[in-house]
């Protein structure tokens, strides 16, 4: 079945003289954990970037359920049904957990600035609507008690899944995790690695950038392997484990 | 017009326009440093020049201004030292907001030590009546003070910033600070050098404009916009860039004076900054080309 | 749940009428002019602490919407039509009722736009300017917005201070009241004091309920992500820009509305409204009484703008404001409310509304 979620074709960014990713194509099949590898700049956050509307690309498309999205803001794109992780957590310091999944349900709601200024009583509705649906994603991720917490007081690990909280409250089809397992230990990223395959068992495709190779080789379906901004392999992950190229990027020509 | 107008015009023009110059060149010497854009910029030129004018009462025109020179340098280290550094989460919104506050603090303390007359230092040769024959132009000779003093104020800087070690320590911290620390240059006195060193030009500036333009305690401000300006339109950083621009907005400026209203002139300034904010905040000339200023 | 954040707003009605019951005792109602003219220039803060404080962009110019409704009022409603009463489009004005006729102080026969028409467009006008300035000034960051912010404010400043119509250095000085209903008029003098407090009262409620309502609604949850992580929000489908331009405008309305009901007031407007200065104010103002904190901005607004309306600070009095600034940036960023000292007293207001 040839169904693609995600698509990019042909992909360049180049900044200053600096090519950080340079004619990347590859598709995304619905319901599958892909994962992006690939040495230090190897222009993986650029691919998400670009992907996500932060970044516009040189050259190149985008492609999302079949529409062209290239160049589209972040916020559209969002609205579109892709969410995404940061590299560094991005959680919203000075407010409450709640509050942080709250804006998730941002693309979802409807009420404006007159609206929020007049207190209209359709606006009471939709607010205990965003409310519920935040506290049942906070449930279903363990972070119940943390509800009320100021974001910037919780632990390492927690804050990464309130913010993974957040974006799965933008009811994505597409989830783009930016080195997730970064920091944490090896139970912490077992549980990460459960939790994705659960995240994706209830429909949302995930596109996974890491670096650690026991959790990619563990969860994806399907592996990408950027070196210096080019795609060098595709495939699952067995394959591209025994790859020349693949390996000889990773660890140098004796070895390939 | 003819030719001895234009060339009066014109001469009148690069003579504002290089104040404006220097007071960009100091706007960005502390911008490298640190990337705050100091308010109180324009403050250092009128405290300079009201002190030489102080000092020049009992005291030969030189020393006056030397002095004036010292006391703003010292003053410029120590502002930086009491409201600058003390800043905890250095946000750009704060630093903001504390410069403005300072350059308010300031002004409102020289209406307090000198009032709020009109004043000028002499005119350094001759007097205020004589003038030299430039291409059929009459110009005051303290022109030539004011082009001889900027030239010499960019020129040293250059040298400053490309051969002395103090001067590539700046430029080093501008460029990465965590790098330049490693390496052992303190940046924290970097910092306060480089108000150090905006303020000791500025008040150079100042002296040397004085006799042409008066000194009044609340001409700081005005002139903060346009270096401010200047310093945009040139490229943030950027000194050359900020030199042209300078001299680009003296002579604009004097083109709106002799063509329109002389009220119009201040508003020339601000319709460019809208522009080139809009437009081109990076800057005119930030696109590949620069020398030897790039980083002072 | 929502009407916790009321209660405030209710102890501060009380308090109001309080106030007047208190100077009304100590025979001092004389205060209440420039306790009026403080509620006024609140309006300014409140919208400019919506604008610094949630959706944390600076403005260093909005006096030049304060004076943008403030002279569009005064100019439609002392500009005399009559020597045109006789040509078409007066009469048609006229018939459509948007003209009004009376006598000023000199016992001139004035024929003018009405207080209404006026005042509805010098708010439509202020939109559409901070519409056309906000679009791409809004874009900017940092010291390029304060600056772009700053040359806005200067432009309008200029404009008043150099166009003979709208009375150059001498402003507008016979704006007429505006009368509500017969009875009810904004007014500033002596009959109408204690009425025209409680006008004044009534639109800086109104102006609080409307933003403490915006404050916790969608909107401002939306708000305080771009503020705590623009990147962030905008991931997450928060349309950045149309929201930071969206509380530029309405800020700069709420200054304009300041503007328009000072004017009537005071009966003059002058270029001195619209100073850097005046601005710099402004935001002090907002900086002392904690950037996100509504009510702070609004008591802040008040007692300073009192202060200074009753020369307590003398020669100093810009001199204050400059101090405030540095102070609060150095000692409080998140202003005095947020000083441990005041904690009590400021979790007692913070947990009613957002704070």
């Amino acid at each position: 079945m040839d169904n693609v979620l995600l698509e990019t074709r042909n992909l360049h960014r180049s900044f200053g003289g600096v090519h950080a990713v340079e004619d990347v194509t590859f598709k995304v099949r619905p319901d599958a954990i892909k994962a992006i590898i690939g040495p230090n700049g190897a222009g993986k956050t650029t691919l998400f970037n670009l992907i996500a509307g932060t970044l516009t690309p040189n050259e190149g498309e985008v492609f999302f359920r079949n529409k062209r999205i290239t160049g589209q803001k972040p916020h559209a794109v969002a609205a579109l049904g892709i969410a995404r992780t940061f590299q560094t957590t991005k959680l919203f310091p000075h407010m409450t957990v709640l509050e942080n999944v709250m804006v998730g349900r941002h693309a979802r709601t409807r009420a404006g600035f007159l609206a929020g200024m007049l207190n209209l009583p359709w606006t009471w509705r939709e607010d205990r609507q965003s409310q519920a649906k935040a506290t049942e994603i906070l449930e279903s991720l363990g972070l119940s008690k943390y509800a009320s917490e100021t974001a910037s007081n919780l632990s390492f690990g927690r804050q990464r899944l309130a913010e993974f909280a957040r974006a799965l409250a933008t009811e994505p089809s597409l989830l783009l995790l930016d080195e997730p397992a970064a920091g944490l230990n090896i139970y912490e990223t077992k549980e990460l690695g459960e939790l994705i395959r659960r995240i994706r068992d209830t429909g949302i495709t995930c596109l996974v950038v890491e670096h650690d190779m026991s959790l990619v080789m563990d969860i994806s379906d399907e592996v990408v392997v950027l070196d210096q901004g080019q795609k060098i392999a595709e495939g699952p992950p067995s394959a591209v484990q025994r790859d020349p190229e693949v390996i000889r990027v990773y660890l140098g020509d004796e070895h390939a | 017009m003819n030719f001895a107008q234009v060339v009066q015009y014109a001469f009148s023009g690069i003579t504002v326009g290089s104040i404006y110059a220097i007071v960009a060149v100091g706007f960005n010497i502390i911008y490298n440093t640190t990337g705050i854009i100091n308010f109180a910029q324009g403050e250092f030129l009128i405290i300079g020049a009201m002190t030489a004018i102080s000092v020049s009462r009992i005291a030969p025109l030189p020393v006056a201004i030397l002095v004036a020179v010292v006391v703003t340098t010292a003053l410029g280290g120590l502002i930086e030292f009491v409201f600058i550094r003390p800043v905890k989460k250095a946000s750009v919104l704060r630093l903001i907001i504390i410069t403005i506050g300072l350059s308010i603090l300031i002004r409102e303390a020289m209406l307090h030590i000198w009032d709020e007359q009109v004043r000028s230092l002499p005119y350094f040769t001759g007097t205020a009546v004589s003038s030299l024959t430039i291409l059929g132009a009459h110009i005051s000779p303290q022109v030539l003070w004011v082009l001889g003093a900027s030239a010499v104020i960019v020129a040293a800087l250059t040298l400053f910033f490309r051969y002395t070690l103090m001067g590539r320590a700046m430029r080093a911290c501008a460029d990465d600070s965590m790098a330049a620390r490693l390496c052992g240059v303190n940046d924290r006195w970097m910092v306060t050098l480089s108000f150090m060193l905006s303020a000791g030009i500025g008040a150079l500036a100042g002296c040397v404009i004085s006799p042409v333009t008066q000194t009044q305690y609340d001409m700081g401000a005005p002139l903060a916009i346009k270096g401010f300006t200047v310093a945009i339109v040139g490229g943030l950083g950027n000194s050359m860039g900020a030199v042209a621009a300078g001299l680009f907005l003296g002579l604009l400026e004097a083109l709106v004076v002799s063509q329109f209203a002389a009220a119009y002139k201040d508003v020339v300034a601000i319709i460019v900054l809208l522009l080139i904010l809009v437009f081109r905040p990076s800057g005119l000339f930030t696109r590949g080309d620069v020398s030897a200023l790039r980083t002072a | 749940m929502r009407l916790r954040t009321y209660y405030p707003v209710i102890a501060g009605m009380a308090l109001i009428v309080l106030l007047h019951v208190v100077l009304r005792v100590a025979d001092a109602t004389y205060y209440m002019t420039q306790i009026t003219m403080s509620a006024y220039y609140a309006l300014v803060v409140i919208g400019l602490c919506l604008l610094m404080g949630y959706a944390g962009q600076i403005s260093l110019g909005h006096a030049g919407f304060f004076a943008i409704g403030g002279y569009t009022s005064a100019v439609m409603t002392t500009y005399n039509l009559s020597p045109w009463s006789d040509s078409s489009w007066v009469g048609g004005l006229d018939s459509l009722g948007l003209l009004v006729r009376w006598e000023d102080l000199y016992g001139t026969e004035i024929l003018s736009f009405s207080p209404w028409v006026a005042f509805g467009t010098a708010i439509l006008l202020t939109g559409i300017i901070a519409l056309i300035i906000g679009m791409p000034v809004i874009r900017l960051k940092g010291h390029y917005l304060a600056m772009a912010t700053l040359g806005f404010g200067l432009i309008v400043y200029r404009v008043a201070l150099g166009t003979p119509i709208l009375g150059r250095a001498d402003g507008i000085s016979n704006v007429p009241p505006f009368r509500f209903i017969d009875g009810l008029q904004v007014n500033g003098r002596a009959p109408f004091r204690v009425q025209n407090y409680y006008i004044a009262w009534t639109a800086v409620i109104v102006a609080m309920v409307l933003s403490l309502n915006l404050v916790r609604s969608r909107v401002g949850r939306a708000l305080r992500s771009i503020h705590e992580n623009e990147e962030a929000a905008h991931s997450l489908g928060v349309n950045t820009y149309r929201y930071k331009l969206g509380t530029f405008i309405l800020s700069a309305l709420f200054a304009a509305m300041g503007g328009v009901l000072l004017t009537h007031y005071n009966g003059s407007i002058g270029p001195s409204e619209v100073t850097v200065m005046k601005s710099v104010r402004y935001v002090a103002i907002v900086a002392v009484g904690g950037m996100a904190n509504l009510w702070g901005a609004l008591i802040m607004g008040i007692l300073l703008n009192f202060l200074s309306l009753r020369g307590v600070f003398g020669t100093f009095d810009d001199a204050v404001f400059g101090g405030i600034l540095i102070a609060m940036m150095l000692f409080a960023p998140q202003g005095l409310l947020r000083v441990p000292e005041l904690r009590a007293f400021s979790a007692l207001l913070s947990r009613r509304s957002h704070g």
